[in-house]
């Protein structure tokens, strides 16, 4: 017999509806509620993690690296916190790394904010594979640029790699690393340039500068790195946007017509609650997404939500990284500064003679801290056990410096994001599982990368130089998994980001990438979450036609 | 939302407890050139078990394999043969042996004895922070007078 009180308990609560739903706090969400706010819509957001506080951060405390593999470790299974939700990425060279909070992915990321190039919008035309993008970089200019604005980016103007690009503030400095590479790259004939960076050089918008930490990558305790908890959901919050942490949505709820209803989520107490709502829009990245479609499976949709075209999950590209470090006999930067400084787009654009189509970007960056200077060196041989640990340990310490390359993904069906028949988060919600594996093409690719990385930290003058590829601890970039398209037999969502099966429901994150380019996507997420934003404001009264 | 994670919250024992610190010991020494301590120093090593809760299990499984390889107990051994012991493990059981390595690094490398030999503050970045040199811009003269390498895609 079941009583009342578990009645009460079973029923979800309903919430009063809303406008606009969001589902995802980070780069996009973030970006597309800031945009959003000046219609005067009610939007909520739902956010699984929660608000980060600076003074949290590992660099305000001594064991700032230990924290890094620790509570601030990249890979949501190491950190295992309850705003985590697991995914096997067993099946995968490639570990997936993010992070579930406000802010998202922006929280962690090395601020490194390149943007994609022309030619990464015409892959088919212009070199005959994968598809070509429904928009280019044309149509994002505007909303690359409004981005930088919004994030608060770092630069200098004039990159003979990319169309004209305006500079808001000096580049984060280029320091012993960056010059070393640079007169490396000049005696190689290569290309180099300070990379654009959503880090402040000035004081901007009250935010203050970097004060070089070092520690980009587990939070900015200065609030000098253009994270979105930051910088956009300021604005956001101040303009209305109503934003809830801890609130883990399972599924979006449909109805006869097909439409989306709202969606079905777990709050900070685990009570299931229903949210309705005349739009949703997903932000939620290239795995979050397609975890929540998938799950969304119903009499309707009994292959998941918005997947006629049976493309939710497949597609994904996580931009493969090959790794090469070398020891200098000088001191280096270390562990101080942004630990991206320059970038090379060298090897960015498709050669006949290579023997791999599209190509890479480089990053050039600092040193690193003690502990990893030891864990590193263990793993690569370099420091041994015993007696001769210390003398070794001190040959590597502050003396090195390297790169990394981001080769371009090509979209493959085979690699993808399906449920988990045994993993569930604490919800109960089934995880995400990855299946994934390199092309020949991108392991010719890195390969390319590896050798002339070499050649560069030769001609830099490094000694004792090592490899790692691809970079198994670099899954950081999730895209592909819902791609756009003007197909609908052959994509998830429009040229302006609304499903094609159910037209109230948009994604704005990493999954609708079409093709991944050689570079960090994080600005191209944010251009493109602005643009579909603008076309939901402009197209507002047929929006559902 | 309750916890994701279902860590073992079980401490190691007296024995795992002192095979764990004859390895660390081995791994990194005390060392009167370098005039630093060991990573069995008590001090340090209350640090690595208080800090390898996400590690408990695989630490766990490494000392069984340690032991195994010792055919008894590893700290039953004279100190070459310990030593030869654990040449084995490291060459043999790669993925374990890095799991005992980042665990003692971890906390080795923060002790203020041993920052103060390696000529590091013992403080935290924040809010110090560091100084960085700006670098030379003018060796981005020869990129620019290459001129333009992107693709016109229009």
């Amino acid at each position: 017999m079941t009583s009342s009180l578990d009645v009460e308990k079973d029923t979800p609560a309903m919430k009063d509806p809303v406008d606009v739903l969001i589902i995802g706090a980070g780069a996009s969400g973030a970006a597309v509620a800031w945009s959003l706010a000046e219609t005067k819509m009610r939007i909520v957001c739902l956010e699984q993690g929660d608000w980060t506080k600076p003074s949290d951060f590992p660099s305000t405390g001594r064991d700032w690296e230990a924290r890094t593999l620790e509570d601030y470790a990249i890979s949501p299974n190491r950190r295992g916190l309850p705003s985590d939700y697991p995914v096997n990425d067993d099946a995968s060279p490639i570990k997936i790394a993010n992070y579930n909070g406000v802010g998202g992915g922006t929280v962690f990321y090395a601020a490194h904010f390149p943007r994609l190039h022309p030619s990464d919008f015409r892959v088919r035309s212009l070199d005959g594979v994968a598809d070509d993008w429904p928009v280019d970089y044309h149509t994002l200019e505007p909303f690359y640029e409004l981005n930088d604005r919004m994030m608060g980016v770092s630069s200098l103007a004039g990159d003979p790699a990319y169309p004209e690009k305006k500079a808001m503030m000096p580049p984060i400095p280029m320091g012993r690393t960056g010059e070393k590479f640079g007169r490396a790259m000049n005696q190689l004939g290569w290309h180099w340039w300070p990379s654009d960076a959503a880090i402040l050089t000035q004081e901007y918008d009250g935010r203050a500068a970097c004060i070089n930490l070092g520690q980009c990558g587990s939070g900015c305790a200065q609030g000098a790195k253009g994270a979105t908890d930051v910088t956009y959901w300021q604005e956001a919050l101040r303009s209305r946007v109503e934003l809830r942490t801890q609130c883990r949505v399972s599924r979006i709820e449909t109805n006869e017509a097909g439409m989306a209803t709202g969606v079905f989520y777990f709050d900070a107490d685990n009570n299931e609650v229903f949210q309705p709502a005349e739009i949703v829009i997903m932000a939620c990245n290239g795995i979050g997404t397609p975890r929540i479609l998938l799950n969304s499976a119903s009499e309707r949709f009994p292959n998941g939500l918005a997947n006629s075209s049976g493309l939710v999950g497949k597609n994904l590209m996580l931009h493969p990284y090959a790794q090469m470090r070398g020891h200098f006999d000088e001191t280096m930067d270390g562990y101080r500064g942004a630990p991206i400084c320059t970038w090379s787009m060298e090897f960015y654009e498709t050669d006949p003679s290579r023997a791999f189509l599209r190509g890479y970007s480089y990053q050039f960056s600092r040193g690193i801290g003690p502990v990893r200077t030891a864990i590193t060196g263990m793993d690569d041989g370099l420091v041994p056990w015993g007696d001769g640990h210390h003398a070794a340990f001190r040959r590597l310490f502050d003396h090195s410096a390297g790169m990394v390359s981001i080769c371009e993904d090509l979209p493959e069906e085979i690699n993808g994001v399906t449920l988990d028949p045994q993993r569930c988060d604490s919800n109960g919600i089934p995880a995400a599982k990855i299946d994934y594996r390199l092309s020949d093409n991108t392991r010719r690719m890195l390969d390319h990368s590896v050798a002339r990385g070499i050649e560069i930290l030769k001609a830099a003058g490094a000694h004792t130089i090592t490899t790692k590829a691809p970079l198994p601890y670099a899954g950081w970039h999730l895209m592909g998994t819902a791609r756009m398209g003007t197909d609908p037999r052959r994509s998830v969502v429009n040229e302006w980001g609304r499903s094609h099966d159910v037209k109230n429901l948009f994604i704005v994150d990493g999954s609708i990438f079409v093709t991944s380019g050689g570079v960090n996507p994080t600005s191209t997420i944010q251009a493109l979450a602005l643009y579909i934003a603008d076309q939901i404001k402009s197209r507002i009264y047929e929006l559902f036609d | 939302m309750k916890k994701s994670k279902d860590k073992s919250s079980a401490e190691l024992s007296p024995s795992e407890r002192k095979t764990l610190r004859c390895v660390v010991g081995h791994m990194i020494p005390l060392s009167q050139e370098f005039g630093v301590p060991g990573a069995d120093n008590p001090e340090i090593f209350a640090d690595i078990l208080q800090s390898i809760d996400r590690d408990r299990d695989a630490v766990g499984e490494a000392l069984r394999v340690i032991d195994a390889l010792a055919q008894g107990r590893l700290i039953d051994l004279p100190r070459p043969e310990q030593a030869r012991c654990l040449l084995d493990f490291r060459n043999g059981y790669r993925t374990l042996a890095s799991v005992i390595e980042s665990a003692a690094a971890r906390c080795y490398y923060r002790d203020e004895r041993v920052m103060a030999s390696i000529n590091m503050e013992a403080r935290p970045p924040f809010p110090k922070g560091y100084a960085v040199e700006q670098g030379d811009w003018s060796l981005l003269d020869p990129v620019r007078a290459r001129g333009r390498i992107f693709r016109d895609a229009n």
